[in-house]
């Protein structure tokens, strides 16, 4: 069986700042990371493929440079990587994205499709379940533990609100998992040596068969309009004086407003 | 490329780099390149003082395609056990307003539940209410629920279409998106009509909450989104209002996914932040369990619940149930009291929506004040206890 995981190179969010006079992003030196819930839904393959001998295919879309993120991910057990890569995918929005990857994924052969819950840089939590819609097979979301593997059959608890829900799929299925589902391993040396050596498979929108309509900034159904800052609160008082001060003076103002 | 950079202009200074939210420009001998991250945001256009980046209309996209028959807003709602999730009339309340720009009705469809809970749809604000209260739609499966809501899009034609993001919501509404190929857009904060073009503007966070994006769906319908619950607000309840409840057969609709349990998980510590008015949450400020002790102290003073940010619920102060923030609870009680709490993007996008905010802390740098109605620059151990003794007094 081919397990595949689709994987995203993310600008660490935690590091970006805001440069406060031009209000746009300070993106210097911030670092390009594997997005984090991938790395789960990484591990996660890798666990299933040490128990069942499966093979582990990552996938990503992304420009040329992605291609670290794949090295990263066979230093981590992957045993294939594939970078859809192309001018034409420029501008994907989540729809665009998920019928790219749903073509290469059919180019691929998986029984199990892992995703990341959501990408930090967009936070949209979309392309998995959309790509598997493309797939025509059904996706579990959330996934926090996988309780049994069949031949035919996944079982796996899905976070929920109030707790969580067990839920049997038929293979394949494509899975979208949570930080509860695993610790993520660091590479071996091994693993940084596969890495180094793995030859990258690229393909571009001809190898997967893609409609030009469909792809990139052309097949996005969403454009983005604009980017803006958030917003500060202009009206906020600064509350003076000694520690006893501030206080009274709050207690005033909070009656004030009825907080009290 | 919706945006080309004219290199005989380019000087390579890096502006625009350091501008494009999608690390989509790098400089290749000497001159910007885009590359394949470029969403076509614009930004770079404006920081370019030489004016090497141009726009590239696409005329393919600039027919506008006439979407007349797409008329009003739907909104899926959401029911546990039965129960109406409150985010559901948060959305009523949203599409009411819409609606109202749009001269439109409001119009939910809700899956599982009995005829009462779709009564207490229209008492809510909604104007029809599409129900198939087939007990297989009980528990959630994402086949069966994107089937049945994908039909009733296609047979209505809603101009807009809201659902919660829940766990609910995000996991299959972007199958119906799919099905339809339209548009969706995550988490929005704010939803307005656009005046001229009466198009949805759907306002989202991205990156982590550092930046705001206007969303737009201009060339297909409906326009979908997803809100995050206690972001609307809900509308008046109305007991006489009046509405149509119109059945939704599920014919041959099934699913391949099988829910076999559903377990819940209240622990003890749960608590109930959506609903607090008033919240005092803690940060790693707070130095350990006592800090905390003394943030429970408060809230019981003043008739609230303790939250936390995601650093203290990482050194186990305190359980993950009361983080507030992007990957914790969006919460919007009356009063939020941060105490020890930086106030990073992640927690800020959780809680600044909240009508009075109070930050207690002790660098008067801290980006947390940015969002207070009143900062309080001082120690919380000696504001808190302080604070506690006062409002006793006053009662
Ligand atoms: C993908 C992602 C998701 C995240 N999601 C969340 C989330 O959901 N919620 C969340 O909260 N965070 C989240 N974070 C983490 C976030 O970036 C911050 O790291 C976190 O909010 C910081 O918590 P803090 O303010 O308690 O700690 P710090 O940033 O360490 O701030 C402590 C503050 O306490 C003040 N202080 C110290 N001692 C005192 C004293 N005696 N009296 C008064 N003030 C004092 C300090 O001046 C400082 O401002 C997320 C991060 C990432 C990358
Ligand atoms: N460009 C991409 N290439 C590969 N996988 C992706 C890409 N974008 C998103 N994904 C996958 O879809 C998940 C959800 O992403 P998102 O919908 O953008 O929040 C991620 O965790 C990845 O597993």
């Amino acid at each position: 069986m081919n397990i595949i995981v689709c994987i995203k190179q993310v600008p660490d969010t935690a590091e970006i700042r805001i440069n406060p006079e031009t209000n746009t992003l300070m993106r210097e030196g911030v670092p390009s990371i594997i997005n984090p819930f991938d790395m789960h839904a990484l591990e996660a393959a890798v666990q299933i493929k040490e128990q069942t001998g499966a093979r582990v295919i990552v996938l990503t879309m992304g420009p040329p440079q992605a291609e670290a993120s794949l090295r990263e991910a066979i230093s981590l057990g992957a045993d294939e990587a594939v970078l859809l890569s192309d001018r034409l995918f420029a501008g994907s929005d989540t729809w665009a994205t998920s019928y790219t990857l749903a073509k290469a994924i059919e180019k691929l052969d998986a029984g199990i499709i892992f995703c990341g819950k959501q990408a930090i840089d967009g936070d949209t939590a979309q392309v998995g379940p959309e790509t598997a819609e493309f797939l025509n097979i059904p996706h579990i979301s959330y996934v926090k533990k996988i309780e049994e593997i069949t031949e035919s059959s996944i079982t796996v608890q899905r976070m929920m609100d109030e707790g969580y829900d067990v839920v049997e799929s038929p293979l394949p299925v494509l899975l979208t998992v949570v930080r509860e589902l695993n610790d993520p391993r660091i590479p071996s040396l091994k693993g940084k040596m596969a890495a180094k050596k793995a030859e990258i498979r690229t393909m571009n929108a001809a190898d997967i068969g893609a409609d030009e309509n469909s792809l990139g900034l052309k097949g996005s159904p969403t454009q983005v309009k604009n980017i803006f800052a958030p917003e500060m609160n202009a009206e906020r008082m600064m509350i003076e004086g000694s520690p006893e001060e501030q206080v009274n003076k709050l207690i005033e103002e909070l009656k004030k407003n009825k907080c009290l | 490329m919706p945006v080309i950079i004219k290199t005989d202009k380019c000087t390579g200074c890096g502006t625009c780099i350091d501008s494009c939210p999608f690390d989509a420009i790098e400089l290749k001998d000497e001159k910007a390149h885009i590359n394949e991250y470029c969403n076509a945001c614009m930004s770079c256009l404006e920081v370019c003082e030489e004016g090497a980046i141009v726009e590239i209309k696409d005329a393919q996209k600039a027919v506008a395609k006439d979407f007349s028959d797409y008329k009003d807003v739907l909104i899926f709602a959401e029911q546990r056990d039965g129960e109406v999730a409150a985010v559901s009339y948060e959305l009523i309340g949203a599409a009411r307003r819409l609606a109202g720009e749009l001269g439109t009705s409001v119009h939910a469809l809700l899956l599982g539940a009995d005829e009462n809970a779709a009564k207490e749809l229209i008492k809510w604000g909604a104007d029809k209410v599409f129900l198939c209260s087939d007990s297989s739609l009980l528990p959630f499966n994402d086949d069966s629920y994107s089937e049945v809501l994908t039909k009733v899009i296609k047979d209505n034609k809603p101009a807009i279409v809201l659902a919660g993001a829940t766990p609910v919501g995000r996991s299959f509404i972007p199958r119906v998106a799919a099905k339809l190929k339209t548009g969706l857009t995550a988490d929005c904060t704010l939803l307005e009509i656009d005046k001229e073009t009466k198009h949805l503007l759907q306002v989202r966070p991205a990156f982590g909450g550092n930046i705001m994006a206007t969303i737009l769906c201009p060339d297909y319908r409906p326009q979908m989104a997803t809100v995050r619950p206690r972001v609307m607000k809900k509308d008046v309840y109305d007991e006489s209002r009046k509405g149509e409840i119109v059945n939704v057969r599920l014919d041959g609709i099934t699913s391949r996914t099988k829910v076999t349990a559903s377990v819940k998980e209240e622990s003890a510590l749960s608590v109930n932040l959506h609903e607090a008015d008033v919240i005092v949450a803690g940060g790693r400020g707070c130095g350990g369990e006592k800090g905390f002790k003394l943030l429970e102290e408060l809230a019981e003073a003043i008739g609230g619940v303790v939250g936390a940010s995601r650093a203290s619920v990482d050194e186990e102060w305190i359980s993950y149930s009361h983080q507030v923030g992007q990957t914790g609870k969006t919460v919007n009680p009356k009063l939020y009291i941060a105490c020890g709490i930086s106030g990073a993007v992640q927690h800020l996008v959780g809680m600044q929506s909240s009508d009075v905010i109070i930050a207690i802390n002790k660098n008067p740098e801290a980006p947390i004040f940015n969002v207070a109605t009143y900062g309080i620059v001082g120690d919380l151990f000696e504001i808190v206890p302080m604070l506690i003794k006062k409002i006793k007094e006053s009662k």
